[in-house]
């Protein structure tokens, strides 16, 4: 019997043989694929067990991990609870890391990004704990509270930015929520956090200024429509253009574009560019971007960064002016309307341009990414992104929207000692289920100091806030974008 | 080569004693290792543990100078590590568990020294192994009722949907790892009797030698009651254990592969017939198939969550106390083989399985060894069940054939499956004393032919 026995070692050595290379391929072949797979919870563990980065704003965080005592080592917190809830985001162990910066750059957050690699062979060498980088953000602390107090509790948002750089100053979208519960270790009321923000009304998880459904921007929009005359050679702030008090579109049965008051826009119903933008005649401009051309509108549009693919680092919906436009749509959207849809920070863009000599700055909100002590291991170069007007153009816009805040529909955004340049916008966006016109979106895009400009801002606050129907982009938008401007020129 | 050995046999208890007080020491050590990393002290009981297994472990080596002084010196050492590795892991579950009152590692601890114990007392009492094979018959009836047992109400447990479990008082007990050593028992005993039957008689076909279709009665009766504790115990890894053993014992008896041929068809047939019939089975082949699909993760998600923990032992692993084992479950029991992979790393699973291979292949050199055909096959049998359980076991939780509820021999949590272990272990104590004793009187021409075979092994 003992040559059996002898083939039987055989097969038993085929049987554990077979067992090492199984073991040896989950282990050793397969092991980085299976540690990268959602839900394992030895990876979500090990991202807890090392600090992970702070988020800080002017030097102090705004989110940060502390030591925890349970089995997770580090509690996410929020110092500043809601103020920065749409620029941080949340990190969440059930959720995970999103809403922000938070998952925008949760790899240097965690410390898992290449570029942390050359510091993470230091840290393995010098025998120091590892732990994730930090971000030091662009955004100005007294901007963004000036901005979050002035919009108060109406909706809307806020956005400002270094016309010369891109940086963002203030990032305010409202409603806001606070990310800390969220980040919380008692796993259950994570849940019942998640489902609050997710179902409050006003949709606090979505920043308004680069996300969500986009805004008709309204009048602000005839600084896009008159940067095009402007470039265009055929015009200039002081050329007479005719605005009567209604227009009527062509290719339709009838349809009336009417100035908002109701009155032509100067006696003989005609007036300059100029007055025409300072009182903000729809019809002038409607006329205007009819000539231009629906081509035109668009090509300038997209020179102020319409349609573009923007991460700053979290990704923004691009602003868009419809591709298909025939006469009376190009009419309507020449004045904002129509289908034309823009994030505010688009807005914020198209003022800091003509602010900066026509000259478009990718806008970034990580100004330097930083290891656990300080040291600056990677810092945001501004960006140019495109040349949307020429110099010249940009100073007779710049000129222009000076008049709006002088004498025309902006005078609330008066500082004085301060020439501010800005434009108002009333924003029509459809009817209620009853028919009834829904309260229009009040609008300002603003830059200041006009002659040397420091920042740029755009206001959106949804259905003219508490004004109600009356609402002029003036009145409700214009004051806040004031108070963010004064938190920043007035130093 | 022969001339090796045939000088005088030496007994190597000596050997044996240096061994197991290594073993201990490397089960002090990763003792230790657990209570400095967990809980960041010294665990004060390290001594009194140490001197339990040294007594129990001394205990049972004093018993080996006595009663079977030439008793092979690797197993016991092997046995002794394989179960403090596998306490050490209980004891590291339960403070990752928080269980409290000594937890599930004291219960183990009492079952190894009760298995400790009875492999004492099978050493002592049974002076030979030869009369083992006057029970041929009472094994299989022994063997039958311990399969049945778990069938019977009130007394059989449904555990995590195997029906093989029967409750005595707060203890459950898994009656089929008895049933794997009186089972082998019967096989050797009845094999020895009718092999000349079962080898000779018969015809070629295909140039394979066929049995005579009356002879193939006991081949399918093994078959069926491996099909029935299938079916009725769904207990699908107990079932391929039986009859794989049956196959291969009957193999080693008759020397005719075409018994081999002959098994393998009726498991392939009846694997699949039950692949078609039963939805569980279904299942398990879903699970081994594609473990990440959406369908698989809603039944179970144990072995991703196993195959997780390997994957973040990786070659080294965390060391112990310093991984996740629990997040698995049954990461005390079936799953203790991706505990270990997930302290221990890749070379520890090494170890291990090289622990199990040598407990194997010193079984089979004792079956080499021996003179008399009934301990030829009973030392095949339990040292191949040992290999079986142990690629069952594994290859379960790493893929390579589907997941079935096995014990890890030595390792596992479980009190059936360590009193059945040390068991299995003293009777190959038993029989290696016999294969390597010198006959009285002719020293050297006995030790000749076997032991000379099994140097050529190496």
């Amino acid at each position: 019997m003992n040559a059996p026995i002898r083939r039987l070692s055989f097969i038993v050595a085929a049987l554990f043989a077979s067992l090492l290379i199984a073991t040896t391929w989950i282990q050793f072949v397969q092991a980085k694929d299976l540690h990268d797979r959602p839900g394992n919870r030895r990876t979500l563990l090990a991202s807890y067990a090392r600090e992970r980065g702070a988020i800080l704003v002017g030097g102090s965080p705004v989110a940060r991990s502390v030591p925890s005592k349970d089995q997770l080592k580090w509690l996410r917190t929020y110092p500043s609870a809601r103020l920065y809830s749409q620029v941080t985001g949340y990190y969440s162990f059930t959720y995970g890391a999103g809403g922000g910066l938070e998952g925008a750059e949760d790899s240097l957050l965690s410390g898992q990004s290449d570029k942390l690699f050359y510091r993470r062979i230091v840290d393995m060498v010098t025998g120091k704990v590892p732990s994730g980088a930090s971000l030091e953000l662009t955004i100005d602390p007294r901007a963004q509270k000036a901005a979050d107090e002035a919009l108060g509790d109406q909706r809307g948002a806020v956005v400002a930015l270094d016309p010369s750089t891109g940086a963002i100053l203030a990032m305010v979208s409202h409603p806001q929520y606070d990310p800390s519960p969220l980040a919380s270790h008692d796993l259950k009321s994570v849940a019942r956090a998640w489902q609050q923000v997710n179902n409050a009304p006003g949709n606090p998880a979505v920043n308004r200024t680069i996300n969500g459904d986009l805004y008709p921007p309204g009048s602000t929009f005839k600084l896009v429509t008159a940067a095009a005359a402007l470039s265009s050679g055929q015009y200039t702030e002081d050329s007479e253009i005719p605005g009567p008090a209604t227009l009527k579109l062509p290719e339709t049965t009838n349809a009336k574009l009417p100035n908002d008051d109701r009155l032509p826009c100067g006696p003989g119903g005609t007036s300059t560019l100029l007055v025409a933008l300072q009182r903000s005649c729809n019809t002038s401009f409607g006329g205007l971007g009819m000539k231009l051309g629906a081509d035109a509108l668009r090509a300038q549009a997209a020179k102020f960064g319409f349609g573009d693919q923007l991460s700053v680092p979290m990704r923004v919906t691009p602003s868009t002016v419809p591709e298909q436009m025939n006469r009376p749509q190009t009419a309507q959207a020449a004045i904002g309307q129509y289908d034309v849809r823009v994030t505010p920070l688009q807005m914020a863009m198209v003022s800091a341009a003509i602010a900066n000599k026509g000259v478009v700055m990718r806008p970034y909100l990580v100004k330097d990414v930083r290891s656990a002590d300080l040291d600056v291991i990677e810092e945001t170069s501004p960006e140019q992104l495109s040349q949307a007007v020429s110099p010249d153009v940009a100073a007779r816009l710049t000129r222009m929207m000076e008049a709006v805040v002088q004498n025309g529909t902006a005078t609330a955004a008066q500082i004085p000692g301060v020439s501010v340049a800005g434009k108002t916008g009333t924003a029509e966006h459809g009817s209620a289920s009853d028919g009834t016109p829904l309260p229009p979106h009040a609008w300002f895009t603003a830059f200041a100091p006009a002659d040397n400009p420091r920042i740029a801002v755009a206001v959106v606050v949804e259905d003219g806030g508490r004004a109600g129907n009356e609402a002029f982009g003036g009145k409700v938008a214009a004051p806040i974008a004031r108070q963010v401007i004064e938190s920043v020129v007035n130093r | 080569m022969s001339t090796v050995t045939s000088l005088v046999p030496r007994t190597r208890r000596n050997v044996e004693l240096g061994l197991l007080l290594l073993a201990i020491g490397i089960v002090m050590l990763a003792y230790l290792n657990v209570g400095l990393a967990v809980q960041g002290t010294f665990p004060p009981d390290l001594l009194g543990y140490g001197l339990g297994f040294l007594v129990l472990g001394g205990g049972f080596h004093l018993v080996l100078r006595w009663r079977a002084p030439y008793a092979d010196p690797l197993l016991l050492p092997i046995g002794t590590l394989l179960n403090g590795l596998g306490l050490v892991m209980i004891h590291r579950l339960d403070l990752a568990e928080h269980r409290t009152g000594g937890g599930m590692a004291f219960k183990q601890l009492t079952w190894s020294a009760l298995g400790v114990i009875i492999a004492i007392a099978v050493i002592i009492a049974l002076r030979d192994h030869r009369q083992l094979r006057r029970f041929t018959f009472i094994a299989m009836a022994t063997s039958i009722g311990l399969l049945l047992l778990p069938l019977v109400p009130g007394l059989g447990r449904n555990i995590n949907g195997n029906r093989i479990w029967i409750g005595l008082g707060p203890f459950s007990f898994q009656p089929g790892e008895i049933a794997k050593i009186t089972l082998t028992v019967f096989f050797a005993g009845y094999l020895v009797q009718t092999r000349d039957v079962l080898s000779l008689v018969g015809r070629r076909f295909l140039g394979i030698a066929l049995p005579r279709p009356r002879d193939l009665g006991p081949i399918l009766i093994a078959w069926l009651t491996s099909v029935l504790v299938l079916v009725f115990e769904r207990d699908l890894g107990s079932s391929l254990l039986f009859f794989g053993l049956f196959v291969a014992m009957i193999y080693v008896a008759t020397e005719r592969r075409s018994w081999v041929a002959i098994g393998l068809t009726l498991f392939c047939f009846g694997a699949y017939a039950a692949y078609l019939m039963f939805g569980h089975l279904q299942q398990r082949v879903l699970l081994w198939l594609h473990p990440f699909s959406q369908a698989a993760l809603q039944v179970s998600d144990q072995i991703v969550l196993g195959l997780m923990g390997m994957a973040s032992g990786g070659l080294f692993g965390t060391g112990l106390g310093r991984g996740h084992p629990d997040f698995t479950y049954f990461a005390e029991s079936d799953f203790i083989y991706p505990s270990m992979g997930e302290e221990l790393g890749l070379f520890g699973l090494f170890a291990l399985l090289m622990l199990y291979v040598l407990i194997v292949e010193r079984g089979l050199r004792t079956a080499l060894g021996v003179r008399d055909g009934f301990g030829k096959l009973l030392a095949t049998g339990l040292a191949f069940s040992m290999a079986l359980q142990v690629f069952v076991v594994v290859g379960g939780v790493t893929r390579v054939i589907p997941l079935t509820g096995l014990t890890m021999p030595f390792l596992s949590y479980g009190g059936s499956s360590l009193l059945a272990n040390w068991a299995l272990l003293a009777l190959l104590l038993r029989i290696s004393d016999q294969a390597r004793r010198p006959v009285a009187g002719s020293v050297a021409s006995t030790a000749s032919s076997e032991a000379t075979e099994v140097v050529k092994l190496r």
